[in-house]
């Protein structure tokens, strides 16, 4: 029987943390959420020795504070699972700040272990570390390792075990904080070791340092306590005294005290012999980020992530439609012709995987490219150039790149939300991406845009809608900042990471990890949503029809062209009688005032939920033009010719732009909600979006159709 | 203009710093503190993008702060 250990990684970002977690864990990867939150929790399995241990990756923080989602995430789960040791990761080249994260772990105290990562290009560029000494002087054991080469692993393996053994021999150091402030930690210390329950589950040190930094977490929990009164009155005492000691807040002179902590340990164990600068870096950024090439550069890298994404994912879209395609010949000869179990099979469970399948192509190569930018550095960079246009908004720089993505493909685009640090800018950038038209709204353009625009025209009209979509999300996105997700813009703070050359393993495992969760937990949701919608076009199954096809069709034997007419009406009767077709009946009255109550459309649209581009194969069953693409001239000239119940031409320029601005911001396809409800780990945001993109829709074609009626365009 | 006391935006691209206090709220003032920004320090302005964000460096970061952020961040011209 192997022991079983379970330790947590811990450390900055960009500190190399998530190359030893790669290291130790190799494969063996689990992704899932701490419970509650939407903050990813990555665990993996490793076998050394006669143990078994439990490698939890914690969020990458700066700090222990409750100001961030991250942090507290991070602070609860070594409170309450205690894992059994702690590594924190510090990057060798940033010494004082990485300890500083350090220092808190060790107030905690926890078993802890720093592992001074990149430890070779800080010796290589002058910083020299007597590691028993300052090991020493902080009371946790070192280990220099270097995570890209995996350097240092089986040595941080072994001290695991020792420590996890208690055969190190180390005294634990705490921080002097000075007499002042240690006189007053002594008191509430006193006092808070009344409540039991406090003290079994927090070290009585490390909550009188909470409470005196003021930590809204912890002051929450001590009103729950029986002492509170006596325990906020002795705060509420101390802070007052130490204010007017030192004439600043507690929390700012405790910081200062751990950063005097460090430099002291420091000054006595490392030795700079030469000034440290990323020469390397800096030339770089002299170009990339750049005040005139700056964003030029930033556009065509932009461009390429699009080329290569697009170019190269066609072909393999085609494949899976063709392996589709392929299997639903296999499984329709294997099944009865004409029966509910064939198109169940076929065209339901089938088509449910294609649609599911049909994506993979572009999330896998979309995160690789994303992978590259960001390990590589560049996408800090990114954020910075995009600030400035960004902060208009009310946003971000990081929200820049999901919105750019979105004229891709929405659901990559949200995915790709998760650099953004702040929950707000996140859910509002999540919130409006539905509005950057994507590349599946583009047939349904094509076909209405063909059908009733001149040539001339054609491209204006097109770029308009985009520019609506784009404008929609920053009217949206204003507005959502103003109302749903008050409060100041977050504090815009970002280290900019020095250049890397990404490592081909650390690119696959990142965009392995974003493929899976999308296969996972999306893949469900987007197939059991085109099941359904299959099953409300097809059912019920044998409608009464107006005419007997059977007999019809068989009387037509060797007339090609009256059969396909005949299952062309037969697929159009089929369709208007199911439950689909009724359903298109009772909504379309609620389109009147857009101009498109039509019953055909509205069945469209009901299609459009499982992919925009399907809207254009359901109108040509409904115009009993058979299978029909956006480039179909039969479908066009059957829409220009579609007559109201009054006789007049149902369509004219006016309504099929209506039409095109309703398809553009109406509900996003199921993948996309689906993935909305993955990253905000809701139902309660995928459904919001669900309502307000087609109320925002409904509104926006009202007021151009009626609008356009007004001015007598386009009629 | 050496030796008086301005926000961090004030300060022209290439100039070193001191900093003397980082005025506004308490997550603010954590928010910068943990990411290694201290009273005292010594900061490098690198990149300054009028009203846009600015890039400095400490120590061996280099942190890129919000127009907004950077102009509660008073300094000291060395």
């Amino acid at each position: 029987m192997s022991k079983k250990l379970t330790i947590a990684l811990a450390g900055n970002p960009n500190s190399g943390k998530t190359t030893i977690f790669n290291n130790l864990t190799g494969a063996r990867q689990h992704v899932g959420n701490y419970p509650g939150v939407t903050v990813e929790k990555k665990e993996g399995i490793l076998k050394y020795k006669d143990y078994e241990i439990n490698v939890v990756d914690l969020p990458g923080t700066y700090s222990l504070t409750a100001y961030s989602l991250d942090e507290i995430v991070a602070r609860n789960f070594v409170i309450e699972e205690k894992p059994d040791v702690i590594i924190d990761i510090i990057d060798t080249f940033n010494l004082e700040r990485n300890l500083y994260l350090a220092t808190q772990f060790m107030e905690l105290g926890v078993r802890l272990i720093l592992a001074f990562n990149m430890h070779d290009l800080a010796e290589k560029h002058g910083l020299n570390i007597d590691r028993d000494k300052l090991s020493e002087l902080l009371g946790t054991p070192i280990i220099f390792t270097v995570a890209t080469k995996k350097k240092g692993m089986i040595e941080l393996l072994d001290e695991i075990i020792k420590l996890a053994e208690r055969k190190t021999k180390l005294e634990k150091t705490a921080i002097d904080y000075g007499e002042e402030i240690q006189e007053e930690l002594t008191k509430l210390e006193d006092i808070l070791s009344k409540d039991n329950n406090l003290i079994q589950k927090y070290p009585s040190r490390w909550l009188a340092v909470k409470v005196l930094e003021n930590d809204s977490e912890v002051i929450k929990r001590i009103t729950e306590s029986s002492y509170s009164d006596d325990i906020l009155g002795q705060v509420e005492k101390s802070s007052h005294h130490l204010e007017n000691v030192f004439g600043d807040t507690p929390e700012a002179i405790i910081a200062d005290r751990r950063y005097g902590f460090i430099s002291g340990a420091c000054s006595e164990s490392v030795k700079k012999t030469y000034e440290m600068r990323h020469t390397i870096s800096d030339k770089i950024d002299k170009v990339l980020i750049n005040r005139i090439l700056g964003l030029p550069i930033f556009l065509g890298l932009m461009w390429l992530v699009f080329q290569f994404t697009f170019k190269l994912s066609e072909p393999l879209m085609g494949w899976v439609e063709i392996t589709q395609e392929w299997l639903g010949n296999l499984f329709g000869s294997m099944l009865p012709e004409g029966s509910a179990i064939q198109s169940l099979v076929i065209d339901g469970i089938i088509g449910g995987v294609g649609a599911v399948l049909i994506f993979v192509p572009i999330i896998f190569l979309l995160f690789l490219a994303m992978a590259v930018l960001e390990d590589s550095g560049y996408m800090a960079r990114a954020a910075f150039i995009m600030d400035k246009l960004m902060h208009k908004i009310g946003l971000h720089g990081r929200s820049f790149i999901p919105i750019l993505l979105g004229f891709g493909c929405n659901l990559p685009a949200i995915m790709a939300t998760r650099t953004i640090e702040d929950r707000k800018d996140r859910f509002v950038t999540i919130l409006v991406n539905p509005f950057i038209s994507c590349g599946a709204r583009l047939p349904v353009y094509a076909l209405f845009i063909g059908a009733f625009f001149s040539q001339k025209v054609a491209g204006n009209v097109l770029f308009s809608l985009y520019l609506l979509g784009i404008m929609i999300a920053i009217i949206m996105a204003k507005i959502f900042r103003r109302f749903l997700f008050k409060g100041p813009a977050a504090p815009f703070v970002m280290e900019l990471p020095p250049y890397r050359i990404p490592t081909i393993r650390g690119l696959f495992i990142h965009m392995w990890e974003r493929g899976r969760v999308y296969l996972k937990k999306a893949g469900t949701i987007i197939f059991a949503g085109c099941v359904l919608v299959w099953f409300l076009s097809n059912f019920p199954w044998s409608p009464t029809y107006s005419k007997d096809y059977d007999t019809l069709l068989k009387q037509a034997q060797g007339n090609e062209e009256r059969i396909v007419q005949l299952e062309n009406k037969k697929a159009f009767e089929k369709m208007e009688k199911s439950f689909a077709g009724s359903l298109g009946r009772t909504i379309a009255p609620v389109f009147k005032p857009l101009g498109l109550d039509n019953w055909k459309l509205s069945v469209g649209l009901f299609g459009g939920f499982i992919a925009k581009e399907i809207v254009v194969g359901t109108l040509g069953t409904l115009h009993s033009v058979g299978e029909a693409d956006e480039e179909s001239q039969s479908l066009r000239r059957a829409l220009q010719k579609e007559k109201r119940p009054d006789g007049s031409k149902m369509y004219s320029p006016l309504v099929a732009y209506a039409l095109m601005v309703f398809v553009l911001l109406y509900i996003p396809c199921v993948a996309t909600i689906a993935v909305i409800k993955r990253e905000t780990n809701s139902w309660r945001w995928p459904i919001f979006t669900a309502f307000y993109t087609t109320a925002v829709a409904w509104i926006v074609a009202f007021i151009v159709y009626q609008g356009g009626k007004l001015l007598g365009l386009g009629i | 203009m050496k030796g008086q006391i301005l926000p961090l935006t004030m300060v022209i691209s290439g100039s070193e710093v001191t900093l003397i206090s980082i005025v506004g709220g308490r997550g603010l003032r954590a928010r910068l503190t943990d990411m290694g920004l201290n009273k005292g320090m010594k900061l490098k302005v690198l990149h300054s993008h009028r009203p846009g964000p600015c890039i400095i460096l400490v120590g061996n970061t280099r942190l890129v702060l919000g127009y907004g952020m950077a102009q509660k961040i008073l300094v000291k011209e060395i």
